[in-house]
């Protein structure tokens, strides 16, 4: 799924990486533990997350995200999105909460493919 | 290629801080151009290292080690040290406080996130002295 369409099922607005909405995402990931994502590792995933900090885009860093959708319509500080900016990551907010925002995607196709059940 | 040695201090005091070390031992790897997959967990690796170090320990010192078919990840500080090593290990358990929670850790999978990334980790632990947390990557050919 392209973020591109991402944007457009959470009615999200980006913040940062405008330029690379042509990106295309495999799967997701929600969480607000960072551990439980840095348990999570895909290529060209996507996080969704209600946590606002800099160890938010380090976490995504690390295990190398595409993408983090901040839900419930939570802003990050510019220091924050500048940080993703350096690294490639693309920023969005959504208005959407978090069981809401991870319902529509994985109704629109977008799977965790987690190692096990899910 | 010959091993090649890294130093990264890592400041107890700074939460905000606290990844870079993980940062930038990860854009030395690309640079090294080893495999995607190894640079990956090596970076969770010590960015869970890292963070634990600031919030349990005061902060210390990593040391990488990049080979021939091997990367060694050294983390050691002089924090309070680990009473139980088993029980730390255990998925869930913590003893984090708020600040960490606030920082989305503290949820007890740090270092069960490094066994699981890491061919071999070793945790050499005083009480009252300080943690030194070892991990071993093989890097395939
Ligand atoms: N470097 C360290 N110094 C002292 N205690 C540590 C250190 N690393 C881990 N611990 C202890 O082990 C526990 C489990 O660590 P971890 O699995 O990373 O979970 P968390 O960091 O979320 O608490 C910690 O809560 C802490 O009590
Ligand atoms: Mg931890």
């Amino acid at each position: 799924m392209q973020l591109n369409q991402i944007r457009e099922i959470l009615s999200a607005r980006v913040l940062w990486g405008e330029d690379h909405l042509d990106r295309e995402v495999l799967s997701a990931c929600g969480s607000d533990f960072m551990s439980d994502v840095l348990a999570y590792v895909k290529n060209q995933a996507l996080l969704l997350t209600g946590l606002v900090n800099v160890q938010v885009v380090r976490t995504a860093d690390m295990t190398e995200m595409n993408c983090i959708v901040f839900v419930r319509g939570k802003v990050p500080s510019e220091s924050i999105i500048q940080l993703a900016a350096e690294r490639g990551i693309v920023v969005m907010t959504s208005p959407k909460r978090m069981y809401e925002a991870c319902g529509l995607l994985y109704s629109n196709g977008l799977r965790g493919d987690c190692d096990g059940n899910d | 290629m010959e091993t090649i040695k890294l130093v990264y201090p890592v400041d107890g005091g700074d939460l905000i801080e606290a990844g870079e070390a993980s940062s930038k031992m990860k854009l030395t790897l690309k640079r090294l151009g080893l495999p995607p997959d190894v640079i990956r967990r090596a970076s969770i690796c010590m960015y869970e290292g890292e963070i634990n170090m600031v919030i349990h320990a005061d902060g210390g010192e990593a040391q990488v080690e990049v080979g021939m078919d091997e990367i060694t990840i050294r983390m050691t500080d002089t924090g309070p040290g680990i009473p139980d090593v088993d029980q730390a290990m255990k998925e869930g358990f913590s003893t984090a406080g708020p600040t960490a929670r606030e920082l989305g850790f503290g949820a007890g999978m740090g270092l069960p996130n490094m066994k699981r990334y890491a061919d071999e980790l070793a945790i050499e632990t005083e009480v009252g002295r300080g943690t030194v947390v070892t991990m071993k990557l093989k890097i395939p050919s």
